[in-house]
């Protein structure tokens, strides 16, 4: 699909409004409409679009598989570690009230960081399964190639 | 008549659930009974959100000027277990891709019944 | 920091440590994480469960106050459950290394990560006390057991798990049906909140489905008779400890949150009453056992054979619990964790021979016995358990079963356990003549006893059930307490 000059361009405009737009509702979800799930599956539908138009490899270049995995483990954490900090600070698992004094701010710190860290683990994942399913195609050509050489 | 109209959305619910679950017990190929499975658990989700629906109420934001909302809360479990269907298709078409390799189709019908154990131990023994 | 706080810790620290585990590289190191992050779950969960005995101990997440929030709320019923599961886990952890080793040669972070997960989801769905909750820790220990059973060496376990999803996702979804149904009839999901509020609706059509739909959809995952069909290829073609974790801890889960769902949610004189739940219930119990053992008896590969065994062995359990008497859950759940014990240990023995032999086939096994004399040994005193012969666990809760038939008046049931316990005298009985009373044939390779690593766990479970067997205090009294909360007469108010 590299090849088609119409898709290339209105990739390369598209791309960088989808990612904007993952990242709106990234930041506005604790009282809007959105959230770490939406906001992930967007985002990472970006990257898959440029998978898409521009190639694998190109695309793995922007975030190397290992990474997605490290990302994906990493964002989990982050929900658990907030998790954590209202039991280490007095409170229940998920409590954000302990956080700052300012009830208020301390439900949207905790909201957003918790939030964040779904969009990054969600993000990550749908790359991840992404490159999976694509990856497996050429290596399993690699596969079959090489027992065609054997026999 | 009004019962059909007013439980408008039970009448798709019930249809896509059907056609859904038919196609998860007809199809042998693998994609088709996932699509199935996808369709089964789309029109749950469907019962789900449109329980939520308060008549006359506005979408779930806050405003001024609106009294009454709608149920937010369908909508956070239909979006919860919208994550679930999309984790089980991941898993289910990763399958299909690794029974594709490992038997060369992915018809359901009638694949693993010629290595079942006694077909494998009968083999075995031919061969010694 | 009291008991009440640390409780959620039970679900958390595998789920917590799962993410950790999938990105260790080796092979040692994510064993041994793995099996700490389920020893402290094990210890939690033992610490819980006397303190949870008289009183309903509650956990608000985020501290929302429930029906609002999110609770994990526990009583005798689900710390005995969630103790079994985690001490299980902990076991079948001790068993696992050498064989994993073998059967997953590389990259076993993940696939520990998977069992963590697995387990963390089991350990969900036991604790909490919201109904949609339940769904989403199913979803997520059975998303990983899919995954689990794909593992398996040969690639009829593909197969297997791609049948098992489909199955497994159908009934999951009618869970899921059914908790929309109450949803939309009560307003919430708190399921302790439910059950006060659906005496109002009782007589209506929804409510009705939707017990229907919860009945079938858990009846999927626990394997009840009709619907048994994806249980023998996933435990058959799984790796060995997987099989293990499995059959010791899923289907157990399932069937407590059965129990949760008729006795706790609607109550017991709303579930046997508006459908003839005990009839079916009995019926496909007694189906269960008949059909489960006869098929066992013709079994050739005995991971499938243990497997068939397991679906009689969910009968018993689920006669236990239609007959709706204190004695009879006490039975279904003395069953549980004995049965748990049994077939941990059975499948522990074969998973052994598996590993010195490479086969679990009946032929294969012909003159064993003296060449594996303690692995074999270890089979055949895990097989008396099964069976119920006297001082073993399964003795235990065959006896109590009986009692209950008999307390209700079902002679009639005494006879068919009496009968479907020799059919499991057959079924064992096949693979100690193959062992002990047949030559090694020539053609089959000589083999020595296994690694102390696999012995070791095999023999703790082998003990356990003589010392269940002997010592009933601690089973019988769990049971008993967990029955009377299912009932309703065990409750005495909720933890400040």
């Amino acid at each position: 699909m590299s090849d088609n000059g119409i898709l290339r361009v209105v990739a390369r405009f598209l791309i960088p409004l989808i990612m904007l737009f993952g990242l709106y509702i990234q930041f506005h979800g604790e009282y809007s409409p959105g959230g770490g799930f939406q906001a992930g599956v967007v985002f990472a539908a970006g990257w898959i679009l440029f998978a898409l138009i521009y190639g694998l490899e190109d695309a793995l270049k922007v975030i190397p598989q290992r990474a997605m995995y490290v990302l994906a483990a990493a964002g989990v954490l982050l929900y658990a570690a907030v998790g954590l900090l209202g039991v280490a600070m007095g409170g229940r698992y998920l409590d954000f009230y302990p956080l700052l004094d300012s009830p208020h701010a301390a439900q949207q710190l905790g909201i957003i960081t918790v939030e964040f860290g779904v969009g990054v683990t969600v993000a990550t994942v749908v790359m991840l399964i992404f490159t999976m399913f694509a990856r497996r195609k050429s290596e399993w050509k690699a596969i079959l190639e090489e027992g065609d050489e054997e026999t | 008549m009004s019962t059909v109209l007013s439980f408008f959305n039970y009448w798709v619910v019930v249809a896509l659930m059907m056609i859904g679950f038919y196609c998860v017990i007809a199809r042998g190929n693998m994609i088709k009974k996932i699509m199935g499975l996808n369709l089964f658990q789309t029109s749950v989700f469907i019962l789900f959100v449109t329980s939520g629906k308060v008549t006359g109420g506005s979408t779930p934001i806050l405003r001024e000027g609106v009294e009454l909302y709608s149920n937010p809360l369908p909508h956070v479990i239909v979006l919860t277990a919208i994550v679930v269907g999309v984790a089980i298709t991941a898993v289910g078409l990763a399958l299909a891709v690794r029974i594709q390799e490992a038997y060369g189709t992915i018809e359901d019908d009638h694949l693993g019944d010629d290595d079942d154990d006694e077909r494998l131990a009968l083999e075995a023994r031919q061969r010694r | 920091m009291n008991i009440v706080d640390l409780m959620p810790f039970s679900v958390l620290v595998p789920l917590i440590a799962s993410a950790v585990v999938a990105m260790l590289p080796g092979r040692t190191l994510p064993w041994a994480l793995t099996f700490l992050a389920t020893l402290i779950s094990a210890v939690i969960a033992a610490l819980v469960l006397p303190a949870a005995t008289d009183v309903t101990l509650s956990y608000p997440f985020g501290n929302w106050p429930p029906p609002i929030g999110i609770e994990y709320r526990v009583d005798a019923a689900n710390a005995f459950v969630a103790l079994l599961v985690s001490g299980m886990a902990t076991l079948a952890l001790l068993w696992a290394p050498i064989s994993v080793n073998r059967e997953v040669p590389k990259r076993q972070g993940p696939f520990y990560a998977l069992f963590l997960l697995a387990l963390s989801g089991l350990l969900g769905i036991t604790l909490t006390g919201d109904a949609f909750n339940v769904f989403v820790f199913l979803e997520i220990s059975s998303l990983a057991t899919y995954a689990l059973v794909a593992y398996g060496s040969d690639r009829r376990a593909l197969l297997a798990a791609f049948r098992y999803l489909i199955m497994g996702t159908i009934g999951a979804t009618f869970l899921l049906i059914g908790i929309a149904f109450l949803y939309m009839m009560t307003g919430t999901l708190n399921m302790a909140d439910m059950a006060e509020r659906l005496p109002e609706v009782r007589d209506t059509r929804s409510v009705r489905a939707a017990l229907a739909f919860i009945i079938v959809g858990l009846g999927l995952k626990l394997a009840l008779l009709p619907l048994h069909l994806w249980l023998p290829n996933a435990y058959a073609y799984a790796p060995n400890f997987v099989t293990i974790f499995l059959a010791g801890t899923a289907t157990k889960v399932a069937l407590y949150v059965m129990l949760r769902f008729i006795f706790t949610v609607f109550a017991p004189d709303y579930s046997f009453v508006v459908l003839p739940l005990a009839t079916v219930l009995m019926v496909l119990a007694v189906a269960g056992m008949f059909a489960g053992s006869w098929v066992a008896m013709f079994q050739v590969h005995l991971k499938r054979m243990l497997a068939y065994s397991s679906v009689a062995q969910v009968g018993y359990m689920v006669l236990g619990v239609s007959l709706v008497t204190a004695a009879g859950l006490t039975a279904a759940f003395l069953h549980l964790f004995n049965h748990a014990l049994i077939k941990t240990a059975l499948f522990m023995a074969i998973g052994t021979v598996m590993y010195q032999t490479g086969s679990a086939k009946i032929d294969d096994l012909r003159g064993l016995g003296r060449q594996m004399p303690w692995t074999m040994t270890a089979f055949a005193l895990a097989g008396l358990s099964i069976i119920g012969v006297p001082t073993t666990a399964g003795f235990i809760s065959k006896w109590y079963l009986i009692l209950a038939a008999v307390e209700s008046g079902a002679w009639w049931l005494v006879g068919l356990i009496v009968l479907t316990s020799m059919m499991a005298v057959v079924y064992v009985w096949r693979v100690i003549e193959a062992a002990w009373m047949t030559e090694r044939p020539a053609n089959l390779p000589m083999v020595r006893e296994a690694p102390l690593g696999l012995l070791v766990p095999t023999w703790i479970l082998v003990a356990l059930n003589f010392y269940f067997g002997l010592d009933t205090r601690l089973t019988v009294g769990a049971a008993s307490a967990a029955a009377e909360v299912m009932l309703g007469s065990g409750v005495s108010g909720v933890n400040p």
